[in-house]
């Protein structure tokens, strides 16, 4: 994982994430026009290009969506809704995936230390390395979004391109957009654009459009413009999201007392002492990546 | 396209009929969401199925698959009923004003002229009236007289009333009704629409009258040739365009003029009858560019056959194929299955050989069975593909005889493989749907033996040469005479092939403005149609096309963004057939003076010495008034009455061959009048008795017509073939979303996963409630397994549109079932 070129801004179990005031990184935001997506899974094929993801099995269930849910191989993925408003029909198209809170249930929930962070500019990331596999982050997260790989028991999900985006490119899926319903920014300027059109829609007739930037998880990286925005079950979002008291209880009431947080991180690393034996941790000033290719040097 | 994909960002509002473009074209259609974004532009998708592009449009409002005209009509009689239509642009630009002469007359879904034996009209009796005295054309400009198109057009179109349009199209009246006043708000100077249509129009045999009602009603609304406008064809393959242009059918040559005829005799009489003739002598006469037709015949002939072409010989017209028969795909298929042509009135011997590039015979043409059969006939058979298609192994009845194909033992066809390039293993353009001719540059080789289709097609040629060298044969002169002359004669370089297309001058030609001046010395590469000569003096593959390939290089390269006139018109981005024009019948987006009808938008303007703005189509320095808008027809103007289609000068609702209801206008008259039905054996045709749903076929974003269904990661996201049910019809038949469903045709049967969707519903057609059904077309057995699927054409008619001979594969008859589950497709 790509952590060097970005601050954390916070890290699961607390271990790390310090605001050293050094760097001024804006925060970023991906924005969905689902008024504009056609659906045409770009955005899903480009994901896995770029991040080199296997093939995913799939069959025809009577759907136009390629699979049930996000997978911890399948990142993003269009979720087609038929539904029946007052007046008329719509056939509602939504690319689900990460949201990238600002509040992360998931990093909340995490026991291991450094498994998940956040960094200055939003990004909610993973770092395998330090992954234990103990699935309590799927529990932190109002999405549904984090899920296990088979095998390696390692969680993943989008990183919003943060290897593109510290270099200064667009996500992949965002490069890959037919429509421009998929943008990517600086958020507050992207909320500015969000407002914009969100009045066109409103003087269209649909006076209930909204952005969904929930507050409940301090709002989201992906911001997601709704025809509907009365109604955001409909495009397969939850109404209020919330992290799970349980989860936000850990993290800011229990957790801040040294000593059980001490006791969780125990835990977390007998975990992962259990699951993968005794294992220095890696250096952060020296290459995380390709320790195959060193070797072989 | 009369217009081009990035001027949709230009409409107020988009028309989508008898298209998808957010499912089929969804890089193009971004230009639909610019517009939307940028101008709030409303998107309005007609369509039988709830789609990808409803999903994002404004208005959507559902039709019975294959009523288009009658929608069509509606719209037009509530433009005049509500006098929501471009007057002045009507005056000026249409021949609303025209006479027509006195025989034409429509009666009982019968146009003047019907000749009921040979199912054909005789098109004299809808011709232009002569004025006696001047024999110009008669014209009433107040549009009062009884036979002006305008008066003939208002009586035809006035029986299309909502409540009709209602009972023929099965839309709600309200929604009918939304749908015409946003098209119609588009029908003055201030506002402008475009027209977006595909395969959804072009695959009825009433197709064509389809496209001719959107034409129609954009001259109406006063639309055609202005930014923003126009009737806008989204071409189904990257390079179709091209290859219509590059003489892609039977009837036409390079550049769409005419394939010679036998009683053609010679070059003299072929220009003498082929280009059209105007009446027209007076003020805002018709510059009639096809006056230059033989300039632009001459010197393909040049093209074709080089030095042997001389004005003594014809330059080699004689060697040319004279075609007397219908030679479009349903009747080389019939040929090829009966065992015999009879298309030019005698009797000749069927295809024994076929050559398929490119293609997919047994996936594309309707009536499978019939297909197979056919291809049994042959002798031999050349494939030329990236993949070993259902065409290749048609004899495979392992694979087929769930399509009727017959047993592998009885066929004795020999079969040639050929491995070819792909599209991204070779050099050379695409000509999109904007008719931009764009170089595209090789990204790798071709993998092991696969060679460039100019190289296999190259070395049959060379080949075929040194036999006809050696033993002679039929017609040797159109073999041996043909100008091959390429640095590389057994892999032509495309660039050579491009200079050959668009043209050059073989000796100097000089100056029309000043004769002792030289404007393009002998050897030099023209730098367009019109400096072409029909002396000899020129050489050019395609008229259209010239221009492409002048002295300062392959324009078609040409990658220069700057777009001064914020229109999207970007002139130095590659070419733009004919001339570089972006938008055509431009001059028609100008008033009487001249002056553009909305100057945020202008198309071209008259600035008191010459036409500025876009490649103007007129001549550049004819004073406004001088000539009609447009060019090419010879009346000089836009046609709202179109006395040269087959089937008729004005469009009129006839059910589809397989007919799901009578046709309430006139019962007598229930189907296109002429379009022919064939009659072997194997071609059945369903009735509305046996098969009362009407079914209709598609394609899908996630893939690419036969072809990508081999891509595993495509089939990732479009796993398989899915029927798409109405909700209720498949409650009725106790079909369930996700289980199994049969559909059957008068040609078979197919089963699949059955998609249960409220995005499909059933209409209510004049009181009575029609179902309809869909399938996407993507599948075959030479798929992997796993994602194999039935052929879609298997259930298809036998029918077509009878201008241009395309199947109606949008409207056909069938019965539904539960399915059993045991795989099936089988006669």
């Amino acid at each position: 994982m790509a952590l060097q070129g970005l601050e954390i801004r916070q890290s699961s179990a607390g271990l790390r994430g310090t605001h050293t005031g050094i760097r001024n990184l804006p925060i970023v935001s991906k924005y969905i026009d689902t008024t504009i997506c056609i659906g045409c899974k770009a955005c899903e094929v480009a994901c896995q290009e770029w991040n080199d993801l296997p093939l995913a099995q799939t069959e025809q269930v009577g759907t136009y969506q390629t699979m049930p849910e996000t997978q911890s191989n399948y990142w993003n993925l269009i979720k087609f809704r038929e539904v029946e408003p007052v007046e008329g029909f719509a056939w509602l198209m939504r690319k689900d995936q990460c949201m990238h809170c600002s509040d992360p249930g998931c990093l909340a929930a995490c026991p291991a230390p450094g498994a998940i962070v956040q960094y200055q500019n939003g990004i909610v990331d993973v770092d395998p390395e330090r992954c234990i596999g103990c699935g309590l982050c799927e529990s932190g997260c109002p999405f549904d979004i984090p899920r296990y790989t088979v095998g390696s028991n390692k969680m993943a999900k989008c990183t919003l391109c943060v290897d593109r985006v510290e270099v200064g490119l667009e996500p992949a899926c965002v490069k890959a957009c037919p429509t421009g319903c998929l943008q990517f920014g600086d958020k507050s300027a992207l909320l500015e654009m969000a407002a914009h059109r969100v009045g066109q829609l409103k003087a269209d007739g649909f006076v209930n459009a909204s952005v969904y930037d929930p507050p409940g998880v301090g709002g989201t990286g992906v911001i997601t413009i709704l025809k509907h925005g009365d109604h955001p079950e409909w495009y397969g979002l939850p109404k209020d999201p919330h992290v799970p008291t349980a989860v936000s209880f850990w993290k800011k009431i229990l957790h801040p007392i040294g000593f059980i947080s001490m006791a969780a991180v125990l835990v977390g690393l007998a975990g992962h002492f259990m699951a993968f034996g005794p294992k220095k941790p890696k250096d952060f000033s020296g290459d995380t990546g390709d320790n195959k290719k060193d070797g072989a040097a | 396209m009369t217009n081009g994909w990035v001027d949709i960002k230009n409409a107020d509002v988009v028309l989508v009929m008898g298209g998808n473009p957010a499912e089929n074209h969804p890089c193009g259609f971004k230009w639909a969401i610019e517009a939307k974004k940028t101008r709030n532009a409303k998107i309005v998708s007609v369509d039988p199925r709830f789609t990808r592009t409803s999903a994002v449009a404004d208005i959507y409002a559902p039709i019975r698959p294959g009523t288009d005209i009658a929608f069509l009509n509606g719209i037009m009689r509530h433009a005049v009923a509500t006098g929501r239509f471009h007057e002045e642009y009507v005056k000026i630009h249409t021949n609303a004003p025209y006479i027509i002469s006195e025989k034409f007359s429509f009666n009982e879904g019968l146009f003047a002229g019907y000749n009921a034996e040979k199912q054909e009209y005789d098109k004299t009796q809808w011709a232009y009236e002569a004025d006696p005295k001047t024999k110009a054309y008669s014209v009433d400009h107040t549009l009062q007289h009884p036979r002006c198109v305008f008066q003939l057009f208002k009586k035809h179109i006035d029986r299309y009333t909502p409540e009709m349009v209602e009972k023929i199209c099965g839309t709600p009246k309200d929604q009918f009704l939304k749908v015409a006043d946003m098209v119609t708000s588009t029908g003055n100077a201030k506002r402008v629409g475009t027209v977006l249509y595909a395969l959804g129009w072009t695959q009825h045999s009433v197709g064509v009258q389809m496209i001719r009602g959107a034409a129609m009603l954009q001259l109406l609304l006063g639309n055609v040739g202005r930014p923003g406008g126009g009737v806008n064809a989204l071409r189904g393959h990257s390079n179709i365009q091209g290859a219509t242009d590059m003489a892609g059918t039977f009837e036409i040559l390079p550049g769409y003029l005419q394939t010679p005829r036998a009683e053609l005799v010679d070059l003299k009489t072929y220009l003498e009858k082929v280009p059209p003739k105007t009446l027209n002598d007076e003020a805002w006469a018709s510059m009639n560019y096809w006056q230059n037709y033989p300039k632009f015949m001459v010197s393909l002939l040049k093209a074709m056959y080089g030095k042997a072409a001389t004005k003594e010989n014809d330059f080699g017209y004689e060697w040319l194929p004279k075609v007397d028969g219908n030679y479009s795909w349903m009747y080389i298929y019939d040929d090829m299955y009966r065992g015999s042509s009879t298309r030019a009135g005698g009797t000749e011997p069927a295809p024994e050989g076929f050559i398929t590039f490119g293609m997919n015979p047994v996936g594309i043409g309707p009536n499978t069975p019939k297909t197979l059969a056919a291809l049994a006939k042959l002798k031999w058979l050349v494939v030329g593909e990236n993949y070993e298609i259902e065409t290749a192994t048609f004899w495979d009845s392992k694979k087929t005889e769930k399509y009727g194909g017959l047993p592998s033992a009885q066929i004795q066809t020999e079969v040639y493989q050929l491995p070819c390039a792909g599209f991204a293993e070779k050099d050379g353009t695409f000509t999109n749907s904007a008719r931009w001719l764009q170089w595209k540059w090789k990204a790798v080789d071709p993998p092991g033996n696969a060679k460039t289709d100019q190289e296999v097609l190259a070395r049959i040629f060379l080949a075929v040469r040194d036999l006809y060298k050696a033993e002679g044969g039929a017609l040797p002169e159109a073999v041996l005479n043909a100008s091959w002359a390429y640095t590389n004669p057994a892999s032509p370089d495309l660039g050579e092939v491009l200079k050959e297309t668009s043209g050059k001058a073989l000796a100097d030609i000089p100056d029309p403005k000043d004769p002792t001046k030289i404007l393009v010395k002998a050897g030099e590469q023209l730098s367009g149609f019109g400096q072409l000569q029909a002396d000899g003096s020129t050489m050019c593959g395609n008229w259209l096309h010239s221009g492409v390939y002048t002295q300062a290089g392959n324009i078609a390269q040409k990658r220069d963004n700057a777009d001064p006139t914020g229109l999207g018109m970007f002139h130095n981005w590659s070419f733009a057939w004919p001339a570089n024009r972006r938008v055509m019948y431009n001059r028609a987006s100008a008033d009487a003076e001249g002056k553009p009808w909305d100057p945020t938008r202008p198309g071209i303007s008259w600035n008191g010495e010459k036409w500025v703005g876009d490649v103007p189509d007129m001549k550049p320095d004819a004073p406004p008034g001088q000539f009609g808008a447009f060019i090419m027809n010879a009346e000089g103007v836009g046609r709202i009455f179109a006395p040269a289609l087959a089937d008729g000068p004005m469009p009129e609702h006839y059910e589809a061959i397989e007919a799901a209801t009578d046709n309430i206008l006139h019962p007598k008259v229930t189907s296109n009048p002429v379009s022919k039905k064939f009659k072997s054996d194997k071609d059945l045709y369903g009735k509305k008795e046996d098969f009362p749903i009407i079914c209709t076929t598609y394609r899908l974003t996630e893939l690419y017509h036969y072809w990508t269904e081999h891509t595993a990661a495509l089939n990732q996201l479009q796993p398989g073939f899915f029927i798409e049910i109405p909700e209720a019809l498949a409650k009725e038949k106790g079909i369930e979303n996700g289980g199994r469903a049969k559909v059957t045709s008068a040609r078979g049967s197919i089963e699949g996963v059955a998609m249960v969707t409220k995005r499909l519903r059933g209409l209510m057609v004049d009181g009575k409630p029609l179902w309809h059904i869909g399938f996407p077309i993507h599948w075959g057995y030479q798929d992997d397994p796993k994602h194999a699927g039935p052929l879609a054409n298997f259930l298809t008619p036998t029918a077509m549109d009878p201008n241009t001979w395309t199947p109606e594969f949008k409207t056909f008859l069938v019965k539904l079932e539960k399915g059993s589950g045991d795989g099936t497709p089988r006669t």
